[in-house]
């Protein structure tokens, strides 16, 4: 099999495949290398080059920009976030080992989740005002459905054999949940944070372009309007980031508290 | 027949006094129909003397599992009952141990931990639990394997876990699910006489479902024969083959020979029809 790349003369080819992060790396480089010759063409005026973008993003760090932004965005975020991801597992742990709230709570998180949010969000306006509270109730609306749902799926698809085991081996109601359905679940029920977490992001965000413009919204906002699109793509940038960041840091942790079977040696 | 010795003095349990000579376990008329209309088991009567192994085999789908799950208090039973030193069975108690078919292990907690299970659901404090485990792990020939997750295990290792999981509980009374069902033959005859060993060791009463006519003639000291539909109890013999003269001449002897071959007379019948 390596002999007929070889042949092709895919050396590099078979080495990449043995080593993802090379994979990764040419991937990002490909996006990035696009992105610089769309600038130089250039797509539209709106569109900046990469090293535009790049020098932008520096001074945006090193100016506080940034740190004044975030600082801004981060209150409803995490407050959003933290109200999910506590209210939504247990919603979740509750459908999913109840058949009667399972009825009861399914079909609302199910319908949330096909709606178009950014419809929503303005309407938000109307009961909870322009302050802070509509831009958490902007996050939980959008965070909680995956988090409700995936913690949902996760408890009730316990395996049937280690809720057999449990019984035979004693546990009460209590450690079986505990030592058993959570830990099985942990996988979907982290899953459906990370997914909530990247959402609770978007609905931060939507609600600082479509309720009050503060942090980073205001920033795209602000620099649209003044036409400074390598900083305002920088903006767009530093949400992609901080996101991924948070969203990696949430699986190590899950991977330290529930799965540790799955950590990479 | 049986060549364990049977303890003397036993204590006294909730229902009357215990006679040495009584059946741990009795199995009653048992019947079970499954959601859906599968009859499972149509009328299952047989005794389990104490202190004593006593296999359960029959061909596929004819209710082993079912049974042993049953005594288990795993599984409710449609009719009949189960009574375990006089007390008709309700729920799962401490009395027995379960070692399972697909060996139910938690991808997620180590050989030890899996191992130490039914110890840490009944509270016992952790170095306790872990050092009795870690005496079990050891009996099963895991001790290399202490820290290793399951998926990093063979079959025949994971149901090596289940049986230290079943053992380290110290329930009186352990069922077994086809526990070498994966394992090859040399090993599974080594598991054979680790598990005559260790029941000469500790005084317990076994039940063991298995596919293999020769394993239930070596090791048993009973052998209840199930048929399929409607799944009833064919027959329940006693080959009592004497362990002394070593593995290789037992598996020799006429004896021997002889009882596999009446039971394989026994199940063929019921192919046949
Ligand atoms: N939960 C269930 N629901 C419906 N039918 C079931 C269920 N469990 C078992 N059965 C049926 O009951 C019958 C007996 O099953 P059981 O698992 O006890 O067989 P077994 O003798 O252990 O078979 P094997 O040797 O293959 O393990 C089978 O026909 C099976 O399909
Ligand atoms: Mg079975």
């Amino acid at each position: 099999m390596t002999g007929l790349i070889q042949v092709r003369g895919g050396r590099t080819v078979a080495k990449a495949v043995d080593r993802p992060w090379l994979l990764r790396a040419a991937s990002i480089a490909l996006v990035l290398g696009l992105w610089e010759w769309g600038g130089t063409i250039p797509v539209s005026i709106a569109f900046p080059k990469f090293s535009e973008t790049l020098a932008a993003f520096a001074g945006m760090i090193t100016d506080g920009t940034f740190a004044g932004a975030y600082a801004e965005t981060a209150g409803p975020l995490i407050v959003g976030v933290s109200l999910t991801a506590v209210g939504g597992v247990l919603a979740g742990l509750v459908m999913g080992l109840s058949s009667r709230t399972e009825w009861l709570g399914l079909p609302v998180f199910i319908v949330l989740q096909a709606s178009p949010s950014a419809a929503i969000i303005p309407l938000i306006t109307f009961i909870y005002g322009i302050g802070f509270t509509a831009k958490v109730f902007a996050v939980v609306l959008l965070s909680a459905p995956v988090i409700v749902l995936n913690s949902y799926r996760g408890i009730a698809n316990t395996p049937r054999s280690l809720l057999e085991m449990g019984d035979a081996f004693l546990a009460g109601r209590f450690k079986r949940i505990v030592k058993i359905v959570i830990p099985a679940g942990s996988g979907l029920i982290f899953a459906g944070l990370r997914l909530g977490l990247a959402q609770g992001f978007t609905g931060a965000v939507l609600a600082e372009l479509l309720i009050t413009p503060t942090g980073v919204g205001d920033l795209i906002t602000f620099y649209r309007s003044v036409a400074d699109y390598p900083r305002m793509f920088a903006s767009i940038l530093s949400i992609i980031l901080v996101a991924s960041v948070s969203v990696t840091l949430l699986q190590r942790l899950e991977q330290r508290l529930f799965r540790p079977e799955m950590r990479p040696a | 027949m049986t060549n364990r010795t049977s303890p003397t003095s036993e204590p006294t349990v909730p229902g009357g006094v215990r006679n040495p000579g009584d059946p741990a376990v009795r199995v009653v008329d048992l019947a079970k129909v499954f959601a859906g209309g599968v009859r499972a088991l149509d009328g299952v009567t047989f005794d389990i003397p104490r202190g004593e192994l006593t296999s359960i085999i029959g061909p596929s789908g004819c209710g082993k599992t079912t049974t042993l799950k049953i005594i288990a208090g795993l599984l409710d039973a449609t009719s009949g009952q189960v009574e375990i030193n006089g007390t008709p069975v309700t729920r799962p108690g401490p009395d027995r141990a379960f070692v399972f078919q697909d060996f139910a292990l938690m991808p997620w907690a180590t050989v030890l931990r899996n191992a130490a299970f039914g110890l840490e659901l009944r509270g016992v404090p952790r170095k306790e639990r872990e050092a009795t485990a870690r005496e079990y792990v050891a009996k099963v020939g895991l001790s290399r394997f202490e820290d290793a997750y399951p998926h990093q295990l063979s079959g025949g290792m994971r149901q090596r876990v289940g049986l230290a999981r079943a053992l380290a509980v110290d329930a009186e009374i352990l069922l077994m699910d086809e526990p070498f069902a994966s394992v090859d033959e040399q090993i599974r005859r080594k598991f054979q006489e680790d598990l005559l060993r260790l029941l000469s060791e500790e005084d317990k009463t076994v039940i063991f479902v298995t596919h293999s006519i020769e394993e239930a003639v070596y090791v048993s000291d009973q052998i209840v024969i199930m048929t399929r539909g409607p799944s009833q109890v064919s027959k329940v013999v006693r080959p009592g083959v004497d362990h002394s003269g070593g593995s290789g001449h037992i598996r020799r002897s006429p004896a021997y020979l002889d009882w596999v071959e009446r039971i394989w007379a026994e199940l063929q019948g019921y192919l046949e029809t």
